[in-house]
């Protein structure tokens, strides 16, 4: 009898020992790697130890753009995530409203820039807003403006468009999360509310929001991740632009590693590692302010 | 409830309506916009014409011509194929065990692997890049796959929906005489249809749009994505944007075929192990 349970066991552990093996060299190996090669420095066919080692490290810290690009991610990550989840849950809330009619549909259509490919999402709204662009034209004509505003050429309307696609595209997919928590919550509770006098406004702070918290630090922690990871809008909406006043964190690493013909694997690794220490200390408090708001 | 009450419900939920139809206009609009741009010529999109129009022959001719269109569609669709095969049977395994043969040394492991969660892409892509090109797997199938074959999302995914697999059918099997591995082939997988199809979907979605490990490791022209394909139509100094309209249309158009066919699923993938 017990030679068949371990028998089991060991069935158990071939079973989860590709998926297990693979993390190991996919994610844990190459992360270790990144950190030794943040301290080495030279052409990455001939990477020699740094000198001082933790040269990459201040070299980055001085570095202007650098800088920028953690100015630029942090801007994007407290204006897009806070207004896009709130937007989020309110759309859950009217949507789990059963007296609502189209439902169906109007839940469709809310989700429906998730069907739009990344990087196609990223064009669609360089198309609109540029200078010659339907944004422009509409505007022009209807006097607002006098004449075609170059709202990717100039800092603050781009890193504003950067953060309306980005609301555009992920506002639905976080709604998503919501509606199936919701369905958690017993529609009961909604109607005791309702008799006890409570207006819609109460009842989403009192019942809807602590019901959901869950929820909530979930999406935050993924929406956190996201944004310090953004890529595809940065190199397809603004090419960074202009003058590198709108670009994020990894694209100027992927610009320092792969992008710009100089390949800088030492002080590029260096700033991915320092990429990798913010989502990973940002997702440790996201969770302990979680957990004590009990 | 009264005839009075429902008309009176209804009276109290029009700003709601109208909120809900402006939000599902402003979601809309951009994709309809993407499908009459693809059917007009550059000038007409420039000059904000909303209507369909007839250059649509035209663009995709352009389109033909200009790039390699079917070749491109066919490396997208071979790439994120694959990856969902592979991927789904690797991390669908590993859920299994995780879940149904579960003891205090898997569980260590399982929380290891979790960590993975908080290694960013961009941390682990010129490690994994030099790994590849060492191989010699650049610009083959194996290099976009492998960072994601396996991952903690997955994993949890199937690990949290094994939790309604019925033991006892396990154990019915086992008395039977059906190895370990023919339950999760004849039981386990059967059983679990709806939590596959899910994963697929979510699976085939991430692949398709996969754009910085593919340009990082499809240095070959001939081996790059729609994504990528799209990205360089736009990058030129003149954008003719009916063409690129198209472009940006026909990378679409798979991802939109699942939302439309599949959304239950689509929705279900995304919320993945949240239950």
């Amino acid at each position: 009898m017990k030679t068949i349970k371990r028998k089991q066991q060991l069935a158990g552990w071939g079973f989860l020992l590709p998926a297990s093996i693979l993390i190991a060299i996919m994610s844990f190996y190459p992360i270790l790697q990144a950190i030794f090669m943040s301290f080495k420095t030279g052409s990455s066919a001939n990477l020699q130890w740094a000198n001082p080692l933790t040269y990459n490290y201040s070299r980055m810290f001085k570095d202007a753009l650098f800088l920028r690009s953690v100015g630029n991610t942090f801007l994007y990550l407290i204006i897009q995530v806070p207004i896009m989840l709130i937007l989020a849950i309110l759309l859950a809330q009217l949507l789990n409203n059963k007296d609502l009619k189209f439902r169906g549909l109007f839940r469709t259509m809310v989700f429906l820039p998730c069907a739009t490919a990344l990087v196609s999402y990223s064009l669609i709204f360089k198309s609109l807003f540029a200078t010659q662009g339907l944004v422009n034209t509409i505007l022009v004509n209807l006097g607002i403006f006098e004449t075609n505003y170059n709202f990717l050429g100039n800092t603050n309307s781009a890193r504003a468009i950067i953060i309306i696609a980005l609301i555009w595209r992920w506002t639905g997919y976080n709604m998503v999360f919501y509606l199936a928590g919701l369905q958690n919550i017993e529609y009961s509770v909604y109607e005791a509310a309702k008799i006890d006098g409570a207006n819609s406004w109460k009842t989403f702070w009192r019942i809807t929001v602590p019901l959901l918290k869950p929820t909530i630090i979930m999406t935050v922690i993924m929406s956190i991740n996201g944004t310090l990871q953004l890529f595809d809008e940065s190199v397809n909406l603004t090419s960074g632009g202009p003058a590198n006043s709108t670009i994020t964190m990894s694209h100027y690493i992927y610009n320092n590693s792969f992008g710009q013909g100089v390949a800088n694997f030492g002080y590029a690794s260096a700033m991915s590692f320092f990429v990798f220490v913010l989502v990973a200390i940002l997702s440790r408090i996201s969770m302990k302010v979680g957990d004590k708001r009990d | 409830m009264t005839k009075k009450n429902k008309s009176a419900t209804q009276r109290r939920l029009i700003p709601t309506y109208i909120f809900l139809i402006i939000v599902s206009f402003i979601s809309v609009f951009p994709l309809y916009w993407m499908i009459s741009a693809a059917t007009n010529n550059t000038v007409d999109v420039a000059t904000g014409k909303l209507t369909f129009g007839t250059y649509a022959a035209q663009n995709f001719a352009n389109l033909l011509s200009r790039t390699d269109l079917w070749g491109t569609l066919w490396n997208s669709f071979k790439y994120a194929g694959v990856q969902t095969i592979v991927a789904l049977f690797v991390c669908s395994l590993a859920g299994f065990g995780f879940e149904l043969y579960h003891d205090k040394g898997k569980d260590i492991v399982f929380n290891i692997l979790l960590l993975a969660m908080m290694v960013p892409a961009v941390a682990t892509m010129i490690p994994l890049f030099k790994m590849m090109s060492s191989f010699g797997l650049l610009n083959t199938v194996w290099a976009f796959i492998l960072p994601t074959i396996s991952t903690p999302f997955l994993i949890m995914m199937f690990r949290q929906n094994s939790r309604n697999f019925p033991v006892d059918i396990l154990e019915a099997a086992r008395i039977d005489g059906v190895s370990e591995f023919g339950i999760f082939f004849r039981m386990y997988m059967p059983v679990m249809k709806s939590t596959y199809a899910a994963a697929a979907v979510i699976t085939f979605m991430n692949a398709w749009n996969a754009y910085m490990w593919p340009k990082v490791v499809m240095t070959d022209n001939r081996a790059q994505t729609m994504p990528m394909l799209i990205a360089n139509l736009a990058a030129g100094y003149t954008v003719d944007y009916g063409v690129l309209m198209m472009g940006v249309l026909f990378c679409s158009i798979p991802t939109m075929i699942i939302f439309f066919v599949l959304q239950k699923q689509f929705a279900e993938g995304i919320t993945g192990s949240v239950k």
